[in-house]
């Protein structure tokens, strides 16, 4: 549906995730964005804190409230060369989640690390 | 400086529209450009003709078009949070087989793409949501 | 290289501001918006975390939103700074990048 940015710069973008899937529009739209994104070349990384670990929950099935179940997708951003997945350890920690919980690798971080990831990006978008 | 700005949320119901708007005209009053104003989920429905809020209210669609009339703003609403709520210009109509146009003057329906060149040839991005 | 975050709910209602709070660089600054503005004012109980913050970070709120809460009267905890919507522009520019908490 887009063509192919020309432009030639590249910045660093990060799409930070906060909420748990489903109750708002606002998960399935980051992960839209990213994937629209991913024609532009620039350099992608996600984040996901607070509720937004429950987006990567494995086993999520959607079909008793008919909604599209958005988790399958995440599997697919690798072939998008969106490889670059931060889940905060506290975060999951919180919810009694591990890492084996998700669906996806990941790179888990410390909380204190959160700011450091954030200092290097040009550009962020929050979800 | 080249600022871009991003609407989450529709009029109304939440401040946000309203502050990305106050925020817009106090950057241009300081001499920097607001390229693009990208209006996603339920933001583009600031962008419909339709809405007649009660005469001493603020017109909020309506200011939207005169800051891109006045300042060539580019307004944008994304184009599948339009279809899921029925915002539809004359592309949208014949392509969709609607009976109706309603988007306001100054705001275009395109992709998501619009957002992420914002990011990338602006200075700054920034949103305004829930 | 700093970021400005951008707070918009008021921590009586939304844990916005702690998550914010919890994750920040120091010599990151933080501005109150819309209902976040209430906790700038004194006698709150977020009070004596806000002053705490304030000692690594620079705390911002904005006045409109202050003034149309009854709140432009009242004294601020102590650290923060009063901007209209032009000395937000002027923070959006001297940050590298903005950060919303939603």
């Amino acid at each position: 549906m887009e063509e192919e940015y020309a432009g030639g710069v590249e910045k660093k973008f990060i799409y930070i995730n906060r909420r748990a899937p489903h109750g708002t529009v606002y998960p399935l739209e980051s992960l839209e964005t990213v994937l629209i994104g991913a024609a532009f070349d620039q350099d992608v990384s996600m984040l996901f804190i607070d509720d937004g670990v429950y987006q990567l929950k494995k086993d999520q099935s959607t079909e008793s409230i008919e909604f599209k179940n958005f988790a399958k997708a995440f599997r697919a951003l690798e072939m998008y060369d969106v490889e670059k997945l931060f889940v905060e350890a506290e975060s999951l920690q919180e919810r009694g989640l591990v890492e084996d919980d998700l669906l996806v690798d990941v790179e888990v971080i410390a909380r204190a690390k959160v700011s450091e990831l954030i200092d290097q990006q040009d550009v962020v978008l929050s979800f | 400086m080249k600022i871009s700005i991003l609407v989450n949320e529709g009029p109304y119901q939440h401040q946000a529209s309203d502050s990305a708007y106050q925020f817009c005209v106090a950057a241009i009053d300081s001499g920097h450009e607001v390229s693009r104003v990208f209006f996603y989920h339920d933001g583009v429905n600031n962008g419909t003709n339709l809405t007649t809020p009660p005469q001493d209210d603020r017109h909020i669609q309506k200011r939207w078009s005169a800051l891109a009339e006045s300042n060539g703003v580019d307004l944008v609403l994304c184009v599948a949070a339009c279809q899921r709520r029925g915002i539809v210009d004359e592309g949208e109509r014949d392509r969709n087989k609607k009976d109706a146009i309603n988007v306001a003057d100054g705001f275009r329906i395109s992709g998501l793409g619009q957002l992420i060149e914002a990011g990338i040839e602006s200075d700054r991005l920034v949103t305004f949501g829930d | 290289m700093s970021t400005l975050n951008i707070v918009n709910k008021s921590p009586f209602e939304k844990r916005t501001l702690d998550q914010c709070l919890s994750r920040i660089a120091a010599g990151d600054a933080v501005l109150l918006i819309e209902d976040a503005v209430v906790v700038a004012a004194a006698g709150t109980s977020y009070e004596t975390e806000l002053k705490s913050a304030s000692a690594s970070h620079k705390l911002y709120v904005l006045s409109p939103d202050l003034e149309a809460r009854g709140l432009a009267e009242r004294s601020l905890v102590d650290g923060f700074s009063c901007v209209d919507y032009k000395g937000f522009v002027a923070l959006v520019t001297e940050h590298d990048r903005v950060h919303s908490w939603l």
